[in-house]
């Protein structure tokens, strides 16, 4: 386990570098979407019109944040729970996305997909909303302002802490976590 | 009979919603501290570290502890002395929460029609709101935003008599290890014995309001509350779900008597911001 600091957009010698347990500060441009937002970018690649940003090398962000007071970059914004995106994950990595945070585990759909088209899939501490806050510098609606909360940002991080659950070797820190400290009864 | 006007009522809520939003109450903090000390894993104790000093920015920053600050979910109580005036009583409480979600800058996470067309209602009403007739002439309302990842885990499941306390114990710990680290560990499990289908439901989140470290009433209950925080802390889980010693910090059981046939068991989750207070006016 190391620790790494990364700049998106993320390439494949990043991807290859990161394995399973690292901590990892995120920097740079990353994209927010979570289920309705999801919905919509996997109806646009099905019909092969073009996303309202570049796949290629990005990072979504699962997070619905809350509303920004004046003045203020970003309100609380800690991640959602994952498994709501499975669904979607895999057209996505194989139309370019290198990464995904959120909370909880992934299915093992995703997590092949991931060691298949070279992605890896990052924890943020759910719950601790106003501290990754702070590490948001810039934040702008991109596209479905309709969807309040559900809309995707376009949002720029500085050393957001993060730690590497899967990576392109297909470990899992969740697997590998409960059974370490796993007691029988 | 006293004469209350429900702008009291609307008051109240919006300060509740607001509060309630920002700073944990405090058995929740304490429990979190000692699990911190408890904790076997690194990366777990680091993780609760990271929850621990969220508290202090939210507090700080007057920011919500976590974006998703939840259905708007209250318990009012409405001693039978009180005559309501000036209007009715679930506008009065919507009225607070949109009042108090707009002012504050929390999340407005309803969605008006459930599986068509989920469109956000934009001012996190509908409120869900359960109202008792009670003696006296006080009103009491207790707000508890939920999340929507630790509610998602939550289940209800219509066991026998044959089933026991053991089928109990099985279900509920089953429950939680399924939900891995979706409902954001440390949980706080509330189980509902008892009552109906849709009453157990209930019962298992009135638990989850007993505040942390208060033992159960009933000591036979409170022996099994004991061995089912043992048997899910045993889970590994751990913070976040990413391993260690510290799943749940509490399992809470209230139960009521049931039907002959019956025997109702509901299990709902709670994430590590067990937020919840109250306001007696």
């Amino acid at each position: 386990m190391k620790t790494v600091e990364l700049r998106t957009p993320l390439d494949e010698k990043q991807i290859s570098n990161l394995e399973s347990g690292d901590k990892v500060f995120l920097s740079g441009e990353i994209y927010t979407a979570r289920d309705a937002a999801h919905k919509r970018l996997a109806a646009l690649i099905e019909e092969g019109k073009d996303l309202p940003f570049d796949l290629h090398g990005a990072v979504i962000y699962y997070v619905g944040p809350a509303p920004s007071k004046p003045g203020q970059v970003m309100n609380s914004a800690g991640p959602t729970t994952s498994y709501r995106m499975d669904v979607f994950t895999p057209l996505l990595l194989e139309h370019g996305l290198k990464g995904t945070i959120g909370k909880g585990p992934r299915s093992m759909k995703v997590r092949d997909s991931m060691v298949k088209n070279g992605g890896v899939y990052f924890a943020a501490v759910g719950g601790a909303a106003a501290g990754i806050a702070s590490t948001v510098k810039e934040a702008e609606v991109i596209a479905y302002e309709d969807l309040g909360p559900e809309a995707i940002r376009r949002l720029v991080v500085e050393r957001m802490p993060l730690f590497v659950v899967n990576d392109i070797s297909g470990k899992d820190l969740f697997e590998a976590g409960v059974a370490e400290y796993r007691r029988e009864e | 009979m006293r004469e209350l006007d429900v702008a009291r009522i609307t008051e109240a809520v919006k300060d509740l919603s607001i509060r309630t939003n920002i700073y944990l109450p405090d058995d929740v903090k304490k429990a979190l501290r000692s699990s911190l000390e408890r904790e076997e894993s690194p990366l777990g104790r680091e993780i609760l570290q990271v929850i621990l000093e969220n508290h202090d920015i939210a507090e700080k920053e007057k920011m919500p502890i976590c974006q998703d600050t939840g259905a708007a979910i209250l318990f009012i109580e409405v001693g039978q002395e009180v005559h309501l005036i000036g209007g009715a009583l679930e506008d009065a409480v919507n009225e607070g929460v949109r009042q108090g979600y707009r002012e504050a800058y929390l999340r407005k996470s309803m969605v008006a029609d459930p599986v068509l067309k989920r469109k956000n209602t934009t001012d996190n009403t509908p409120a869900i709101i359960y109202t008792r007739i009670v003696p006296g002439n006080k009103v009491q309302i207790v707000f508890a935003p939920k999340g929507g990842g630790a509610e998602n885990m939550s289940e209800v499941r219509m066991m026998t008599a044959a089933d026991g306390i053991e089928g109990v114990k099985d279900f509920v710990v089953d429950r939680v290890s399924r939900s891995g680290g979706n409902p954001c560990p440390p949980i706080v499990v509330g189980v509902g014995i008892g009552g109906c289908f849709e009453r157990s439901a209930l019962l298992a989140k009135e638990a989850l309001m007993r505040p942390i470290g208060e033992p159960n009433p009933d000591s036979d209950f409170d022996e099994v509350e004991k061995e089912l925080l043992r048997r899910i802390n045993n889970l590994g889980i751990g913070p976040q779900g990413l391993g260690g010693r510290t799943t749940a910090l509490a399992v809470h059981i209230k139960t009521l008597p049931c039907h002959i046939a019956s025997m109702p068991v509901a299990v709902n989750i709670q994430c590590h911001a067990s937020r919840h207070s109250e306001m007696i006016i």
